[in-house]
């Protein structure tokens, strides 16, 4: 075992945190959140300048060759800001379904472009009826010609509006909740058929409902094996829970840091509130949990690799499930400990304890995967 | 940063595995099986055997019988032992005395203590606390005064767990009571226990086991040549005794060993017609340890790769305190838990009386093993500095405040 990050590690680590020093001050972040992306197009081709968009891939497609590890290091830097651009969305999640499932002709396609920043992906899986089952799936593909067709629409894809390209799970066999029959389909977002009403979600990123009718796609827009799409899923959404799981690093550490400086300075009684043992006590505690779900993000990055499914899906949960309550502790107990100022969307405190809450939700929650740990007790 | 365990470190841990599990005495490992607490005489053997083996002094160089294992190995070691569940080695003598030895020591105190206090040839004991000098060490009273080449010590000790068992106790005791600040007036001695004017009185704690003590000095005359480092800088050992060795504080495998036998007892009870291990409840609340206790284990990994990296030259680490406060937490929660499975049979105490009433129970007698081990671990929060004070640690030496 080894944690100390490679001199490679460090310098991608430096060098992006360097970048976000100069673009993303909670003021410059203001400005991203009004422009009409809801994000900042300038500060995605600075992504691709630095090779943040091709990170994760082979270098034959455009990438960098980095791994879980890499993915985290940056996602940890991302989270200290909150950055709002569509990195997960496109990098994490829809890079990892191309690369675990597509063709030599898809990946190909697909991720010189992502990583020149030229193209943007969204991964679009859950329904409205489905809460966090990966399984329940009843948008439709039907074999038409040499084709498909889909019908359906899924619900809070995030940064669907932005994508140039979505990957939309159908059910081509089985029925609602079947393991089997999944396919994954990638559609062009001007596709016709295809509406997307976006909304404002409470992390201050945008996400969508997309509806799908009557959507044709070639037998070339298939992803993976006809049926076959769950087990992809399960790997991006594995990969997602690790890359977020060191977003909620950074911005533990943001809003412990933000919590730190205001102790000192906030005077009450005729002393720093940071003098009193009982805020002290807090603050010790919220750095604790920072480290207990630092680590939990390190298991989850070390897992997606694991060969071994049982034990891989194992200690993603406990992963998700500690990081996700540190999330929440830490951010609960940042606004706490700032009082009143914690409260307004002015101050950068309930940004990032929003955000926390968002990620505590993605791919299902701590109560979620605690329920699926209990069924494997003794 | 590789994740994973080394094939390296993964063959160790069965190396310690399959030994423990092929020399630990039979009887040893049955009575605390069912969670009964180490004899005297289960300690001595089992760190006698382990010495032999050259594992018992586990983080001295090897010139004095320590094994050289890196931080990492000594972290599998110890949780193999606690979950197999084995004595612990005594740790006033490993983790104590030992490297106190072994930074302030002169040669002649090496050569005559630290081999005996390997084999456990001696036990030790620790005699810090005192009735008016708890988490707030530093105003301890009790004082030693020269008279000629003999320290004369007056005073009272307390909470010194096995000084029943002991032959020898480290002792901090006061040699300036003028000293410009009361860490400045103090020396750390070493006394045999044998010696005239002391006076060993029992403290029964509240699991109805003798552990702890209450021990007198009435001119206890300790040659100087017993004293460790300089006259008036004992504070310096103790501060360096205290923060040198944390790599087992957690004490994780007891955990998980508290855990596991919770788990084998619920499937021998019944809750609502069922067996307890099916009720949703109680396995969702095994299955929130089980993420605490993963947290905590990739944690301590964190400390102790670090310590290897930084060739234990570097500080104490304060994510220590972090291992502390986690750890005891879990080793309450994870003892509880057990005496909640337990139920109504939490509450007998296995005695002689019972033992002489009952047929042979193994539920019976593991119920109230188990009991004695939760009450007993509510001063896993207390010793060691309380939870309180690590956290004070961390807010000074992590936050600054």
């Amino acid at each position: 075992m080894d944690f100390e990050p490679s001199d490679d590690q460090r310098l991608l680590v430096e060098s992006v945190t360097r970048m976000l020093g100069d673009t993303y001050g909670f003021t410059q972040r203001k400005g991203y959140m009004a422009l009409k992306e809801g994000y900042s197009p300038a500060v995605w081709a600075q992504f691709a300048e630095l090779g943040l968009l091709g990170l994760p891939f082979a270098e034959e497609y455009g990438g960098f060759g980095g791994g879980a590890q890499e993915v985290m290091l940056v996602m940890q830097a991302f989270g200290r800001v909150l950055v709002l651009e569509p990195y997960f969305s496109t990098v994490v999640l829809g890079g990892t379904a191309v690369n675990v499932a597509g063709s030599a002709a898809q990946k190909q396609a697909i991720l010189p472009a992502i990583a020149e920043g030229s193209l943007k992906l969204a991964f679009a899986h859950g329904e409205r009826q489905a809460r966090y089952d990966l399984t329940d799936v009843v948008t439709t593909a039907k074999r038409n010609g040499s084709g498909w067709v889909l019908d359906g629409s899924k619900t809070v894809v995030s940064h669907g509006e932005a994508a140039d390209k979505i990957i939309v799970s159908a059910r081509t066999g089985g029925d609602r909740y079947d393991e089997d029959g999944i396919t994954l389909f990638l559609v062009d977002a001007g596709a016709a058929g295809v509406a997307r009403r976006g909304y404002l979600s409470r992390d201050d990123t945008r996400a969508a409902d997309i509806s799908l009718s009557n959507v044709s796609v070639t037998e070339a827009d298939v992803l993976g094996g006809v049926g076959q799409g769950l087990a992809v899923i399960r790997r991006v959404v594995e990969a997602g829970i690790a890359a977020s799981a060191g977003e909620t690093v950074g911005a533990m550490e943001a809003m412990n840091e933000m919590t730190l400086e205001y102790s000192k300075t906030r005077v009450q009684f005729g002393n720093p509130i940071g003098s009193y043992q009982v805020v002290q006590h807090r603050l010790a505690d919220m750095f604790m949990t920072q480290e207990q779900g630092r680590s939990m993000a390190m298991l989850a990055t070390m897992s997606i690799d694991n060969p071994d499914e049982a034990s891989r899906t194992h200690d993603i949960a406990l992963a998700k499930v500690g990081i996700g309550q540190a999330g929440r502790y830490v951010s609960q107990s940042a606004v706490q400990m700032h009082g009143g100022i914690g409260m307004t969307e002015e101050y950068a405190v309930g940004h990032y304890f929003r955000r926390c809450m968002v990620i505590e939700r993605l791919f299902g929650d701590p109560a979620y995967y605690l329920a699926k740990l209990a069924a494997e007790v003794g | 940063m590789d994740l994973r365990f080394t094939p390296e470190e993964l063959a160790f841990r069965e190396e310690v595995r399959t030994f423990i599990r092929e020399n630990l005495p039979a009887d040893t490992r049955d009575r605390m099986k069912l969670g009964h607490p180490p004899r005297k005489e289960d300690t001595v053997r089992w760190q006698r055997i382990l010495n032999a083996k050259g594992w018992a002094a586990l983080s001295w160089p090897k010139e004095w019988g320590g094994p050289g294992w890196s931080a990492i190995q000594k972290m599998i070691f110890l949780e193999e032992n606690l979950m197999a569940p084995a004595p612990e080695l005594l740790s006033f003598n490993i983790t104590m005395l030992g490297p106190v030895l072994l930074q302030f020591g002169t040669e002649e105190q090496k050569k005559r203590y630290l081999p005996r206090a390997a084999n456990l040839d001696d036990w030790w004991c620790q005699g810090f606390s005192e009735p008016g000098a708890g988490s707030d060490l530093a105003s301890l009273k009790t004082a030693a005064k020269l008279d000629g080449d003999h320290y004369v010590v007056n005073g009272q000790k307390i909470w010194t767990s096995t000084a029943h068992n002991a032959d020898w106790c480290f002792l901090l005791v006061r040699t300036d009571p003028n000293a410009r600040k009361r860490q400045e007036g103090i020396s750390f001695l070493l006394v045999d226990m044998k010696t005239p004017g002391i006076t060993v009185r029992p403290i029964i704690s509240i699991d109805a086991s003798h552990h702890l003590n209450e021990v007198f000095f009435d001119d206890v005359r300790v040659p100087v040549e017993r004293r460790i480092h300089a006259e008036n800088k004992g504070w310096d050992v103790a501060k360096y005794l205290l923060g040198n060795e944390r790599t087992g504080i957690a004490r994780l495998g007891k955990s998980r060993e508290r855990v596991s036998s919770a788990v084998s007892m619920a499937r021998e009870v019944n809750f609502g017609g069922k067996p307890l291990i099916e009720d949703p409840v109680f396995r969702q609340r095994v299955a929130q340890l089980q993420v605490d206790m993963k947290a905590l284990e990739i944690t301590q990994y964190r400390v102790v790769s670090a310590y290897d990296k930084a060739k234990g030259a570097g500080k104490p680490d304060p994510l220590s305190s972090v291992l502390k406060v986690k750890g005891t937490e879990l080793l309450q929660a994870t003892s509880e838990l057990a005496v909640d499975v337990s139920g109504p049979y939490a509450t007998p105490i296995w005695a002689q009386e019972l033992e002489a009433l009952n047929e042979p129970d193994d539920m019976m007698e593991a119920s109230s093993a188990g009991t004695g081990g939760y009450l007993m671990l509510r001063a896993a929060s207390i010793y060691g500095g309380t939870n309180e004070i690590q956290k004070n640690i961390l807010t000074k030496a992590v936050l600054g405040l």
